[in-house]
């Protein structure tokens, strides 16, 4: 009943992805399929939309949806100026939250200026749209442990709405202070869709099946779910571990007592399918 | 795009609860401004030397019990808020034609719930938060989405927009965007923000605090005046041959510039206007008021009436109302639209409050005074940090 009268649905044209050891979706996927895990990962993504100055400067949040923000286009060959953006985040940067309040506590007018511009939760989307030159409308958004979903609908609802491709971008950092024990997100997790309407050889597609009740949710139990599951993110994991293992469904917890069930087509069966979306 | 028609706004202020009194302030030209009075959290520290628009009496109204959970001075106000001009009884006519299922919940928001942490923080002990406050869902940006998702027991999609000061006009972009999708039939959008030590020693860090009450497009203007608000609308499929007030258009864009400063030629901000006229299908001289976002700063008013001056003609009434209120960050979005909203059914025009000499650098489009007169249309911007822009359409049927 609560499924949409046309299945909204999209051609995933591009993936980024960076989690700590597995800092691109090749190494995701090659991890899922065989366990292994890259030699000399870096630490930290290094955004090569930034000069060098800056990448070591912006906050981690910035730094990881800016990363996986450039791989997803240029896995998609799209140019990133011409895409709409939508930035999805549970806590936003929780290093940052912790130094305002810590601050705020003890001495207030001492703020950073930088910090304090830095700590609205569209930053990343910000330094995006300034780095890449996007005029392009860019949103930021949360919806708790359902953010990633709910990007997703308001990505697919753009394309939808006409929007020729768009771009989602989803991301949660570590929490440090005494915010962790609060809010607890461990490590740094990212990963970026360039979505659109167009069918392409070679590109997985993915359908919103229904938005469904919890009751039948799937167990997260994907390699990539297993080894990330603290970061507040985590619950788009189910996601990355099907499009990593060429599954045909995923299941993403939406909110309270909901779940979005998505139906896939892996980029190989996208190839020979008959009519992967309407031209 | 698909007019959608708004069943019911409400907006409450520094000027007091509900449509009635922000209409009634409105037109005597009376502010709510005042001396800045918010306690400050870290020990033998002042208040800073500055006019907030602060709203009466949230200090003593708790949520009731079953909603004890989510306290907080955010969701209290959001709270108040829902109580107003008939907006329950509009969520429940929505929900009576569609199902809970198939109504969403988008609202915008930029402090969140972020006063409960700092206060959690100025109250550590033995490095934890205090009992009381150890509370995860008012500990995150969506606590607002979450809070009223709970107090309404909506059951659509549920999204906290926080794009800085744009966030609760965007919610009307994005709820139009998941009705024409079919991810639901109604949706609730509006947006709330709270003062806090976040925002004004946050802004005052930036240099953009003024000492005095705000004076938006005036030529000795030196800065902003903080508010907190919030507001709601519910917003539906406009049936055929219906009459009421409409969504027309909403336009979006980036500035692609700076994360604290407005791209220099307003090109962002034309971006959104331009957008939002074409979506309603109207030309600019249709436009009868421009609710403008005019902080105040020396650089976003000269920036917005550039903007405005290279699209629409002398004719158009043009404000800022945040003399009146403040600049109430993420929720300047929803209650500047109600002032759209307002405008449109009484024809009642706000100017400014506060400006006496208007800067020349300004267009004849910014207005002082009040004025008069019958609308067709009237519209709201609001621009917000990292450059993120939103225009909205309002016209009536």
């Amino acid at each position: 009943m609560t499924a949409a009268t046309t299945p909204l649905h999209a051609t995933i044209e591009g993936i980024g992805f960076w989690a700590p050891g597995l800092p691109t979706w090749e190494a995701a996927c090659r991890f899922v399929r065989d366990g292994e895990l890259p030699a000399d990962a870096p630490a930290r993504p290094s955004p090569q939309l930034l000069a060098p100055n800056e990448r070591r400067r912006a906050p981690e949040t910035v730094a990881v949806a800016l990363d996986v923000a450039l791989a997803a286009c240029r896995a998609a060959g799209r140019e990133p100026a011409a895409l709409p953006s939508v930035f999805a985040s549970m806590h936003g940067d929780l290093a940052i939250t912790d130094y305002m309040c810590a601050t705020l506590a003890a001495d207030p007018a001492s703020v950073s200026p930088t910090r304090f511009h830095n700590s609205v939760h569209n930053a990343a989307a910000g330094y995006w749209t300034i780095g890449t030159g996007a005029m392009q409308p860019a949103t930021a958004l949360s919806a708790g442990d359902a953010s990633f979903a709910q990007g997703l609908l308001d990505a697919l609802a753009q394309l939808h709405s006409g929007s020729e491709a768009v771009l989602l971008v989803a991301y949660d950092s570590q929490a440090c202070g005494p915010l962790a024990a609060v809010s607890p997100s461990v490590g740094v997790l990212g990963a970026a869709l360039v979505l659109s309407l167009h069918p392409r050889e070679g590109a997985a597609t993915l359908e919103l099946a229904q938005i469904a009740a919890d009751a039948t949710s799937a167990v997260a139990d994907g390699p990539l779910a297993r080894r990330l599951g603290g970061n507040a993110m985590a619950p788009m994991l189910p996601l990355f571990d099907a499009l990593a293992q060429s599954a045909t469904q995923a299941s993403v917890h939406a909110g309270p007592g909901q779940h979005l069930q998505l139906r896939l087509v892996p980029a190989a069966a996208a190839i020979d399918a008959p009519t992967g979306a309407p031209a | 795009m698909a007019p959608l028609a708004i069943r019911a706004y409400t907006a409450t202020t520094a000027l007091g609860r509900g449509l009635q009194a922000q209409r009634a302030a409105l037109a005597a030209r009376r502010g709510g401004l005042r001396r800045n009075d918010l306690p400050v959290l870290a020990p033998g520290q002042a208040p800073l030397d500055c006019w907030i628009g602060r709203v009466d009496g949230l200090e003593d109204e708790a949520l009731p019990s079953r909603l004890a959970q989510w306290e907080c001075r955010n969701n209290r106000l959001a709270w108040m808020a829902l109580q107003q001009d008939g907006m329950l009884d509009a969520i429940a006519g929505v929900v009576a034609r569609h199902g809970a299922g198939r109504v969403a919940v988008v609202l915008g928001t930029s402090t969140a719930s972020i006063a409960a942490t700092e206060e959690a923080y100025a109250r550590l002990e033995d490095g934890g938060f205090p009992a009381d406050l150890r509370r995860s869902q008012v500990h995150t940006p969506h606590s607002l989405g979450g809070f009223v998702q709970d107090a309404t027991g909506l059951r659509g999609p549920c999204v906290t927009v926080a794009t800085a000061c744009s966030s609760s006009a965007k919610v009307f972009a994005q709820a139009s965007r998941l009705i024409d999708a079919g991810l639901c039939d109604a949706a609730l959008v509006g947006g709330i923000d709270t003062l806090c030590g976040s925002v004004l020693f946050g802004f005052n860090s930036l240099q953009l605090v003024s000492g005095e009450p705000c004076r938006p497009f005036d030529a000795q203007r030196n800065g902003l005046s903080l508010g907190e608000a919030g507001g709601y609308a519910v917003v539906e499929r406009a049936g055929d041959g219906e009459s009421g007030l409409r969504l027309c258009g909403y336009g979006e864009s980036s500035d692609a510039h700076h994360m604290s400063t407005p791209h220099p030629q307003g090109l962002g901000a034309q971006l959104a206007m331009r957008d939002a006229l074409a979506r309603a299908g109207i030309a600019p001289e249709d436009v009868g008021y421009l609710n403008l976002h005019g902080t105040a700063t020396p650089a976003n008013d000269a920036v917005e009436a550039l903007a405005v001056s290279a699209l629409f003609p002398e004719t158009l009434h043009a404000s800022s109302t945040k003399g009146w209120t403040g600049h109430t960050l993420g929720a300047a979005g929803i209650v500047e639209s109600a002032v759209a909203l307002l405008a449109l059914e009484h024809g009642e025009l706000p100017g400014i409050l506060n400006s006496a000499t208007p800067d020349p650098a300004c267009g004849p489009q910014i207005r002082l005074d009040n004025a008069q007169r019958t609308i067709r249309y009237a519209m709201n911007n609001s621009f917000g940090f990292g450059g993120n822009n939103a225009a909205l359409v309002f016209g009536r049927a």
